[in-house]
């Protein structure tokens, strides 16, 4: 059945435009758009000047199953993505046990396929248990399915063993991303080093901590030549060091989580646990460093790093509170604050929300081309609300944003034309 | 002006006026204890509970003695020996005790942050007797009020902390507090026990013992907390006594009439030589530890009137 969104706001990372229009899906893909007279169609869903744009892709969601599911399950994830507007949830593989074994793949896949509203795009482990010693079946797990290879914020911290595995992933031409931290100077911290972290008596980690980490995993890409993605970088002086490896012409891309781009260290306050991420928030100073490396498109991709914790995780002295906030809900209006703050554009923020996440995995959504599939999210830019964590869908409340005044409501999510959430 | 707090979690959050009314009420508990009969009835019929996380000897019956002075019921509880071992956590602890219907709770913790998040959860006044490398409010008060009865005023003097900033709460409340009655505060050590973002403080730093301690009206040294470090931040106590410890050489650099404070306890011959502790002309440590059960006394007071006046006010939850 085919369907036309008329009178929408199109928002097109791609052509890098922003205009009005309407939009012929069919057949789970898109068949067509343009400016004028929409076509007659079986169905036809008014917009009313909403902004229609690809649905996000979001790299780096932590799913807790297996493991511990009374956190999140895949059903709790995927009902939350799709009412966040995000149409693809690209997993993390930092459960228990860690998904490092084509077996246990097998079982996130289909568990995926039971539950989850929206797609779904597992990474696997790089290292078996993500110890850093010894590399997965990289080959069969690609086979399986996987989409990139990451210990999570588990650093290798054996540069052998890592060659090795960046070595043979280049082979098979997979994704590595890497977390970037010196392990020695970021053991322990809570804090990013400064005045707020010595007022508040927390272990603090140098911001530079991030920079060593990235330099290193530099070299290694220049010895091994692999496909290589930073999950967050989060403090300007990483930044030159990013812009230097592009330059140099490394097949080097760089995500920033949602968080450390509208948040800093100050937002902490009183040890307010919910703001305790990894690595922690940074100064105000780093914070428009990031906003206007995304603007730039030295930032590649935006992620939520959504990362459920229960109330019994986060309710501790803030040094013993487990790290994280959850973030599927949250990561388009929080995003809205950059749009409405003037640093940037809404085909900029989608390049970065979309385009650019799927591209780097080799997906063929993100966009709003003829052929690509109708994975779409209809939102309202300037609906304000204050937002409620007990009204999140995710099984976890963990969210930094609780009370805050947000701009951008979801209206509708499609995944393959199929709606899949309504807001209205 | 009115002391209107209802916990004593930090320095931070104090006024000025704070200051000067606690203090000027130590002096009066200052006189009691000097009395021949060392006791008043201000809190009586409240519950004192000190709960301590860590080991204290002397902050820990400081606070015992200042209640019971104050005709406050007073109840230890060693919580390293507790449950805290069998895996409860510090906010079902807090409950625990809340049912018991404490009225003052002094805490002290290892963590930063712990006593703020306690104090959420129960039903009382809460006195944070230190926690982590965060604050230790009533440790400052205590030298706020050696200093200004050594030197007849706390503000503008020139005050010398000295050793082990990085690990020390003492430091944390001492820097807030000397702050805001404006003096001039240097910081001298090492950098590898320097605070990160220390410049940032309104405070100078330095790491020459000669050089910071020149002028100064007050040096106040810290322990060495060596339990706090996870290794390597000095190469050695003889060099750290030798470059940072306080001796009559170092001590010379400073105004002549300048005193010598120290939290306690001691490290001697690590941060301090145990002849210039031991001299009763220059060290008030003994001093330190008097006015430290005043201050406590006048602290616990305080935010007893509060916690009547709320109670008879009717309210039902005491945040």
């Amino acid at each position: 059945m085919r369907t036309v969104f008329s009178n929408a706001r199109l928002i097109d990372p791609e052509a890098g435009t922003d205009a009005p229009g309407w939009m012929l899906t069919g057949g789970g893909t898109i068949l067509d758009q343009g400016r004028d007279a929409p076509p007659d169609c079986d169905r036809v869903i008014d917009c009313k000047g909403a902004c229609l744009a690809p649905g996000i892709v979001d790299i780096g969601v932590k799913i807790c199953e297996p493991g511990e599911r009374h956190k999140e399950s895949f059903r709790s994830a995927g009902l939350a993505a799709a009412a966040g507007g995000v149409t693809t949830m690209v997993t993390r593989p930092d459960t228990l046990p860690a998904i490092d074994t084509p077996e246990v793949l097998e079982f996130v896949t289909r568990r995926a396929r039971e539950a989850s509203p929206v797609r779904i795009k597992p990474m696997a482990a790089l290292t078996k248990g993500r110890e850093g010693r010894e590399m997965v079946e990289i080959g069969f797990l690609l086979d399986a399915g996987a989409v990139a290879f990451t210990d999570g914020d588990h650093v290798v911290t054996d540069t052998k063993v890592l060659s090795r595995a960046m070595t043979y992933a280049r082979s098979l031409g997979a994704l590595v991303m890497a977390h970037p931290q010196d392990p020695g100077l970021s053991g322990g911290a809570a804090a990013t080093s400064g005045k707020f972290a010595s007022l508040r008596g927390l272990p603090s980690v140098p911001a530079l901590a991030e920079r060593m980490g990235f330099d290193r995993d530099m070299a290694l890409v220049e010895l091994t030549g692999v496909r290589y993605h930073a999950d967050q970088i989060t403090t300007a002086r990483a930044l030159p060091a990013l812009d230097r490896a592009k330059a140099n012409g490394r097949d080097v891309t760089a995500g920033v989580s949602i968080h450390h781009l509208t948040l800093n260290e100050f937002d902490v306050g009183d040890y307010r646990t919910f703001f305790k991420v990894k690595p922690p928030l940074r100064a105000e100073t780093d914070r428009l460093a990031l906003v206007e490396a995304v603007a730039s498109g030295l930032i590649d991709v935006i992620s939520s790093m959504h990362t459920p914790q229960d109330e019994e995780s986060k309710r501790l002295p803030y040094e013993e509170a487990a790290s994280g906030a959850v973030g599927l809900e949250t990561l388009l209006p929080a995003a809205m604050r950059l749009v409405h703050a003037g640093a940037i554009s809404l085909p900029q923020l989608w390049r970065a929300l979309a385009l650019n996440p799927s591209r780097r995995l080799g997906l063929s959504t993100g966009r709003l081309a003829r052929g690509a599939p109708a994975d779409l999210v209809l939102f309202d830019p300037d609906a304000p609300f204050v937002l409620d964590r007990f009204a999140l869908k995710s099984k976890s409340k963990n969210t930094p944003f609780d009370g805050a005044r947000m701009q951008g409501r979801v209206l509708g999510t499609w995944v393959a034309g199929t709606r899949v959430y309504d807001g209205d | 002006m009115e002391f209107r707090a209802r916990h004593l979690l930090g320095i931070e959050h104090l006024s000025p006026w704070d200051v000067r009314i606690i203090l000027d009420l130590a002096e009066t508990y200052v006189d009691l204890s000097r009395g021949a009969t060392k006791h008043a009835d201000v809190l009586a019929g409240l519950t004192q509970i000190n709960m301590f996380f860590e080991a204290s000897t002397r902050t820990q019956s400081s606070f015992e003695i200042a209640g019971k002075r104050l005709g406050a019921d007073v109840m230890n509880m060693a919580m390293q020996a507790s449950s805290i071992k069998k895996g409860e956590t510090l906010i079902d602890t807090a409950l625990t005790l809340n049912a018991m219907h404490p009225d003052l709770l002094v805490v002290r913790h290892p963590h930063s942050g712990a006593v703020d998040l306690l104090a959420q959860k129960v039903n009382c006044a809460v006195l944070n007797a230190g926690d982590g490398r965060h604050e230790h409010p009533t440790q400052a008060l205590l030298d706020g009020l050696t200093i200004r009865r050594a030197k007849g005023r706390l503000q503008r003097l020139t005050v010398a902390i000295c050793g082990d900033i990085a690990h020390s709460r003492v430091a944390r409340s001492n820097i807030l507090l000397l702050g805001k009655m404006e003096n001039r505060v240097r910081l001298i050590g090492p950098p590898t026990l320097i605070p990160s973002g220390a410049a940032d403080m309104g405070v100078e730093v330095y790491d020459d013992m000669k050089e910071g301690l020149e002028g100064a009206d007050v040096v106040m040294m810290l322990r060495l907390q060596k339990e706090r470090m996870d290794g390597g931040f000095i190469p050695s106590e003889r060099e750290y006594y030798h470059r940072f410890g306080l001796d009559a050489e170092k001590l010379a650099y400073a105004k002549d009439d300048a005193i010598v404070m120290h939290p306690g306890p001691m490290n001697r011959g690590v941060e301090i030589d145990g002849t210039l502790a031991d001299d009763i002309n220059r060290s008030v440590i003994q001093d330190q530890v008097e006015m430290g059960v005043a201050v406590r006394m006048a602290c616990m007071d305080l935010l007893a009137r509060n916690l009547r006046a709320a109670r008879a006010a009717g309210e039902g939850t005491y945040v």
